[in-house]
């Protein structure tokens, strides 16, 4: 067996590859072949990283030299300098933006300082297509000892103890679900686990499942004894690939090992697991919905009770959990419910996962114990706006959630205090705002989402969106009236209270947290017909200044509907009625002679 | 393949497959670990070092030292190559010249698991950029 002296670590996330980390991959390895380094130099493709933002990641072991934005044609000078001659390449060593110097090891960069990463703890640091690795970092062991125990409410009273909660947004007691479906007799049990990620902008089910399926699979199949199921089913979006593909391979592996299929770990337990997969509709994040949508039906939601753990696929009792709150469970199992509930807050116990974007310098995947505040995510971990712009407000919880303003930076994140200021934890996505964000806008953008995810099935959520959304773009339109206003907190509220499922009760959301955090803006859209932010187009007005204006005729001709006349060197004029507020004369002109008003 | 059949099962398939991520785990702790450098230019090359790396490795693995092993260009010191730079942490870096693999061995039982220095230490005789 050969003994490699330096281990490769590639990032292997759908982000990296993006950005041509296969063929760094194809690179190193044909380098290794030239310069006679196939004994000695491991090439590992991984999952993410996290640090997307400056993708692709390339990390070298053992001295732990974190390379960022490597491009395939820097593969041959990492592998003659870092490894030949043992000299980092400092030119691809990360930047720190306040200090100015090169950051070699991940470990001192504020973007990694504050993290904790339980339900990313092998990505970006096993070969999620090997199952070796995964058994070499502890993998299977906690299913192997809760099989050896063979008491299933000894393992749930575990993980009601550690105080998991779950991760898909509800933050339902996970204990307890299982609790209550095992108690349930039936021929037949499902453990399901959803991985129907559909909030914009989010992404840490996708990583996990690329970064470390394996996690997935040992974590259903505990549930899978704990509830009496001996079936398991992942409903997975059609459009992750490459989760589908680590999926597959690992299930495959697992049955080659005996983990998967009859009589696991020499017990009379047995477990399959199968993939259906979803077309993407975001009401089939519903529980409910999710379960018609892998019965072939339709993916609509029902009325709650029965819940699925009394009658759920194919009227079996069924339980449903998330991607990440699996991916806790063999950690809780290895090393006690005491370590896990010693992190995070009172109610919330354990870490969660931010899909962190938006206006932010370090774009990314980060897991931080909960607890953390807002302000450390952003200006610590997220290392602070982009372009040194102002703070304005960070969208938690996604269509359903709500915006977070800078009254909260420092309160603690956890499921209960999201919920008092106004959003919720939702999946984890986390979008930052800086002060050019229009928040009638932004509360618009996620009602075009529901609406066009609505399943049509009750009124209050298939026309109530509908109309909210109509009185929005009113309102950006500078039509608005001070009645819209009222009326939309009405319908909002009736919407709410009216609708079927999860989806539509928590829709006006963020259309409710913005009225709240900025009726201002609102009001400047109705009154004074202005769009703080500058974003509304129809709020615009570019003026040309007559002093300023040398008549150089540029702004005229750039301009695509002939809105702007003038005779040469003099003041020109813009035509209101016929200008479409491009923008193009306002770039164009060198005498800032046009303003924005 | 051979299937996995109890906990003990898993456990020694663990313990065969553990060192092949030895050096990764290492590597996630680099700070408080004893950084081994072994000189690996030609002239180092040429007298052995790539011999003495190895063993040090290997003997290092035997013993379940927590230590990283890497290879860096010349040093300077041809004319006691090889040589190995042996950094403690919290202490200064020691370099070690004319490491033939029967010393190398010395070295990890005396140095790297003891404290206790051998002859053939090269006396500091530069300043690094870094510390000014």
């Amino acid at each position: 067996m050969a003994n490699y002296k330096y281990h490769i670590l590639i990032c292997g996330g759908t982000g990296c590859h993006a950005s041509q980390s296969a063929q760094i991959k194809i690179n190193f390895e044909q380098l290794i072949v030239e310069k006679n380094l196939v004994d000695d130099v491991q090439i590992v493709e991984t999952g993410c990283f996290g640090f997307c933002e400056k993708g692709p990641i390339v990390k070298m072991l053992p001295d732990n030299t974190f390379y960022t934005q490597v491009k395939p044609e820097d593969c041959k000078e990492i592998i003659e300098e870092h490894i030949i001659k043992g000299r980092k390449v400092e030119r691809l060593l990360y930047l720190d933006p306040k200090s100015q110097e090169h950051k070699a090891d991940s470990k001192h960069m504020g973007f990694y300082k504050k993290q904790l990463r339980i339900a990313l703890r092998n990505c970006g640091f096993i070969n999620p297509e090997n199952i070796d690795e995964y058994i070499a970092r502890d993998g299977y062991k906690a299913l192997a000892t809760v099989l050896e125990q063979n008491d299933p409410q000894a393992t749930i009273d575990i993980i009601k103890k550690s105080g998991l909660r779950g991760r898909g947004g509800g933050g339902f007691p996970t204990g307890l679900k299982w609790e209550i479906c095992s108690k349930n007799n039936a021929d037949q049990k499902y453990m399901i686990c959803n991985a129907d990620e559909g909030d914009p902008g989010a992404f840490m089910d996708r990583s996990i499942l690329e970064g470390d399926p394996h996690t997935i699979i040992e974590a259903m199949a505990i549930g899978g004894f704990c509830i009496g199921a001996t079936k398991g089913l992942i409903y997975i979006r059609a459009e992750y690939p490459l989760a589908i593909h680590r999926l597959r391979v690992a299930l495959d592996q697992a049955r080659e090992y005996g983990l998967l299929g009859k009589n696991l770990f020499g017990t009379d337990f047995d477990f399959e697991i199968e993939l259906r997969y979803g077309a993407g509709a975001f009401v089939c994040g519903e529980e409910t919905a999710l379960i018609h949508s892998m019965e072939g039906l339709r993916g609509e939601p029902t009325f709650k009770p029965p819940f699925p753990a009394q009658e759920g696929y194919l009227k079996k009792p069924s339980n449903v959990n998330n991607v990440e709150t699996f991916a806790n469970i063999p950690v809780i199992i290895n090393k006690g419910w005491e370590w896990f509930s010693s992190i995070g807050t009172e109610k919330s116990k354990g870490t969660k996962v931010f899909a962190l974007a938006g206006q932010i310098n370090n774009v990314g995947l980060i897991e931080v114990p909960m607890g953390i505040t807002l302000r450390e995510v952003i200006y610590e971990i997220g290392g602070g706006i982009k372009g040194g712009k102002k703070f304005k407000a960070v969208q938690t919880g996604g269509p359903s959630g709500g915006c977070l303003t800078e009254k909260f930076l420092d309160t603690p994140i956890d499921y209960d205090n999201l919920i008092a200021a106004g959003s919720m934890m939702g999946s984890g996505g986390m979008i930052v705002m800086d002060e050019t964000s229009c928040m009638v806008s932004v509360a618009k953008f996620y009602l075009e989402f529901t609406v066009e995810e609505s399943c049509g099935k009750c009124s209050p959520c298939r026309i109530g969106n509908k109309r909210l959304h109509e009185i929005l773009e009113r309102i950006t339109q500078g039509k608005g009236t001070m009645e819209d206003l009222d009326s939309l907190r009405n319908l909002a509220q009736v919407i709410k209270d009216t609708a079927l499922c999860g989806l539509g009760q928590t829709s006006p959301n963020p259309v409710l947290s913005t009225i709240d955090n900025f009726w201002d803006e609102y009001v400047a859209h109705v009154v004074d017909h202005k769009c703080p932010a500058g974003q509304c187009k129809a709020l615009k007005k570019y003026i040309i200044d007559p002093e300023k204006c040398i008549g150089c005729t540029a702004c005229a001709r750039v301009c695509p509907t002939n809105a702007i006349t003038g005779t040469v060197k003099m003041p020109h004029e813009i035509n209101q009625e016929l200008c479409i507020k491009c923008g193009s004369c306002y770039e164009k002109c060198k005498f800032n002679a046009i303003s924005i008003k | 393949m051979e299937k996995i059949k109890s906990l003990a099962d898993l456990k020694k398939k663990r313990e065969d497959l553990q060192s092949n991520l030895k050096l990764r785990e290492l590597g996630d702790n680099v700070d408080n670990l004893i950084q081994v450098k072994v000189a690996m230019a030609t002239c180092g090359i040429a007298s052995g070092a790539k011999q003495v790396m190895e063993v040090i490795i290997n003997e290092c693995n035997k013993r379940n030292l927590p230590v990283v092993v890497t290879q860096t260009g010349c040093m300077g010191y041809c004319y006691a190559e090889p040589t190995v730079e042996v950094k403690k942490p919290g202490q200064e870096a020691v370099v070690f010249g004319y490491i033939t693999p029967a010393k190398a061995e010395e070295l990890v039982n005396k140095y790297l698991a003891g404290n206790e220095l051998l002859d053939g230490i090269i006396p500091v005789n530069y300043e690094k950029i870094d510390n000014k």
